[in-house]
């Protein structure tokens, strides 16, 4: 329990420290620090779970079970690992006198603001209490998209805002509904009609219709924030504008914690629907977002808003996945959650590298990494065959459970999605040969670049695509059989 | 099932709800910054007054700390901080054109009959006064974000915006007597936070552009120029 408090209260700590700080040349150590011992405290907890089933908080406010207690070890993780490449990152960026002093501090300040509305998100049994986290995350990390001041991000800061604002509100109008159908049923004057362990014991009950036009607002809101096509016009932009380490925690974690929203509200609808009427419109659009995505990652000139679509294109896979439903699709989804995560923050952090060499983002002009840099070079072919979804990285692992899943429940669906595959694939491919093997420009210089944290996430992808430690499948079968009814193992 | 049967305090709330209503009308169509942010107060107002009546009806006294949040955000602080925007950034005067009012009336007025249509055939809808007014609060939501869409000056997103969030709290009060307290701060938490960035994007926007014309900001697109 005290696990769980810790690692809440170490990022709002840290908010307040690194916003007198931020700008001190000891920020990036605070940081860093605050990172690992967050993670440390996420790695008991998870211990803590591990031993001793679900706990619920007192007062009833937290709640961490299977489905999201490796989430926020994940979480921590990645912060973690994407603090250390933070570090020399934003170094670089106030020498070349791209970022000064306060925006130093807002940068540091908001960067562990947004670990704690996410771990906040993750951890949370309040359904209120949730979407008031995924709206903080929002608005931790809308002028970090706008950090650099230039027309493009600001124009990609006030999209994001706008959007996703918008967006999230539909959310909220769902939650009220699920809450008006929740106070009909439970005992009058109970204040725990939010609580979702509470509705989760009380879904069969609940009214059908209210809760169905409930989860057309809450994919409809949350969907936004997923990235969701065609609501996900602001993710190419604020992942491509603003701070590379930013778009790695973009990319590879909130777009998790909205997903995981949704797969919390589709547990309280399924039971009281009755029906796959959640599960099919998750799975229309994800279907929608995987196939446009994957189109979309050929017409790509900015190496970051590429791989912002292939985050769309991944998410979408995902949803497809939850949508299906079934033990083995619902393990895949989890199981890419984790992967793509991962495999995405490895990417982007090599993508800054990557970036600082050439000097700018556009493809075109990057050229010749692996003989300029043969590290960064290396890491951006590794992590790219591995979103790709090649054997034997975890990617490959989940795409083939979540492929054998549709073509065993819809068989007609399995053409597309290996087509979608193949697709974005090659347009991935097109774009990273000649910036991976081309001849460098005669001037191009190694930076300094920690290649730690790409090659410890992409050593944990291919152990998970090899073998995935017996604990972790146990929480993920755990979480299947809360998810699907029944698990794999 | 008649109005003339509803006690005298319910009839009020659905009064408020129907002048609510009006004045998303009205933000949507007012031209003029200043009465744009007036208007908005003036929204605010009637969801305080609807919110105190729905404290007396339902005798959930908490909802009055609610009221009172919604009097010091919606109608004093949030257009007072515009206010204070708009003449610091010297538009208080500034007339926006809007592309096609009548259109966008009409489609407004759709949008009313659509949330009729969505929520009419829900049994637990089933009450008249819920009826009316949910339907009431998800027209002034939607209503909030045509006028998102349809206005080019940020101020004006920014109060469609806000009047969004206006038709999701009437929401909350009308249909389950305000959502849990702990839920309600922190709701007006992020709303006060999203008015301060919305001021310091102001300020970026017109120090970059110019203007406040979001129709400038354009220049990320899928294509290479």
């Amino acid at each position: 329990m005290n696990a769980l408090y810790a690692t809440l209260l170490l990022p709002l700590v840290g908010v307040f420290i690194l916003a007198f700080a931020g700008h001190r040349r000891q920020a990036k150590t605070i940081n860093l620090v605050l990172c690992t011992v967050t993670f440390a405290t996420a790695l008991l907890l998870a211990l803590e779970v591990f031993r001793d089933g679900a706990i619920l908080s007192t007062g009833k406010l937290l709640y961490v079970d299977g489905f999201n207690v490796y989430l926020i070890l994940l979480n921590a993780f990645v912060g973690m690992t994407t603090a250390i490449f933070s570090g020399p990152y934003m170094e670089h960026e106030a020498a070349i006198g791209r970022v000064d002093a306060v925006r130093m501090r807002l940068y540091y300040s908001m960067y562990q603001g947004f670990l704690f509305t996410m771990l906040m998100a993750l951890s949370t049994n309040n359904l209120g209490i949730l979407w008031v986290s995924v709206e903080g995350a929002t608005l931790a990390t809308v002028l970090l998209v706008s950090l650099y001041r230039t027309h493009e991000s600001i124009e990609a800061g006030w999209k994001y805002f706008i959007i996703c604002g918008v967006g999230i509100s539909q959310a909220l109008f769902g939650t009220i509904l699920v809450y008006f159908a929740a106070v009909k049923i439970l005992p009058p004057g109970a204040e725990d009609g939010l609580l979702w362990t509470e509705l989760h014991r009380h879904a069969a009950d609940m009214d059908a219709g209210v809760l169905a036009l409930a989860f057309v607002f809450l994919l409809v809101g949350y969907g936004t924030k997923v990235g969701l096509v065609p609501l996900h016009n602001w993710l190419p932009d604020a992942h491509s504008e603003g701070p590379t380490p930013m778009s790695a925690i973009l990319s590879g974690l909130l777009l998790n914690i909205a997903l995981y929203a949704l797969v919390r509200f589709k547990m309280l609808v399924d039971p009281a629907l009755g029906n796959h009427l959640a599960g099919n419109l998750m799975m229309g659009f994800g279907m929608l977002s995987f196939s446009v995505a994957g189109l979309l990652l050929h017409r790509q000139y900015d190496i970051k808003r590429m791989f912002s679509y292939s985050s769309i294109e991944h998410m979408g896979l995902m949803t497809f996945a939850f949508g299906i439903g079934g033990p083995l699709a619902t393990f895949g989804g989890l199981l890419h959650m984790i992967v793509h995560s991962l495999t995405k923050s490895a990417i982007f952090i090599t993508v800054g590298h990557a970036s600082h060499i050439a000097g700018t983002q556009k493809m075109a002009q990057i050229r010749g990494l692996i003989k300029t840099q043969p590290f960064v070079g290396w890491g951006l072919m590794i992590g790219t065959v591995a979103i790709a979804g090649f054997p034997p990285f975890g990617v490959f692992t989940s795409e083939f459970l979540l492929f054998t899943a549709t073509v065993k429940s819809y068989p007609w669906l399995a053409p597309p999605l290996v087509i979608g595959l193949a697709v974005a694939f090659t347009g991935l491919f097109r774009n990273l040969q000649p910036m991976v093997f081309g001849s460098p420009p005669a001037d191009q210089q190694p930076v300094n670049a920690n290649m730690w944290p790409v090659f410890i996430h992409l050593a944990l992808v291919l152990w998970l695509g090899i073998a995935i430690p017996g604990v972790l499948a146990q929480w993920l079968n755990q979480a299947t059989i809360m998810l699907a009814g029944r698990g794999v193992l | 099932m008649l109005i003339a049967s509803l006690s005298l305090p319910e009839q009020g709330v659905l009064t408020l709800a129907a002048l609510i209503l009006l004045s998303s009308f009205l933000l949507l169509a007012q031209v003029r910054l200043d009465s744009l942010i007036n208007t908005f107060a003036l929204q605010g107002a009637l969801i305080f007054l609807a919110t105190v009546f729905m404290a007396f009806i339902s005798g959930k006294y908490h909802l009055l700390i609610s009221a009172a949040l919604t009097l010091f955000l919606k109608v004093f602080f949030i257009p007072g901080q515009l206010r204070l925007l708009v003449v610091r950034l010297n538009i208080r005067r500034e007339v926006e054109v809007i592309g096609n009012p009548m259109l966008v009336m009409l489609f407004a007025a759709g949008l009313v009959l659509f949330s009729y249509y969505v929520a009419l055939p829900i049994r637990e809808l089933s009450l008249l006064s819920t009826r009316n007014t949910i339907t009431i609060s998800l027209a002034v939501v939607l209503i909030g974000m045509l006028m998102v869409i349809s206005r080019r000056k940020a101020v004006a997103q920014v109060i469609g915006f806000m009047s969004m969030e206006n038709g999701l709290f009437f929401a909350a009060v009308v249909s389950t007597h305000g959502m849990p307290m702990v839920v309600e701060l922190g709701i007006a938490f992020d709303v006060l936070v999203a008015v301060i960035l919305f001021g310091v994007f102001f300020f970026h926007i017109r120090t970059e552009i110019g203007s406040l014309d979001t129709d400038r900001l354009n220049h990320l697109t899928e294509v290479d120029r």
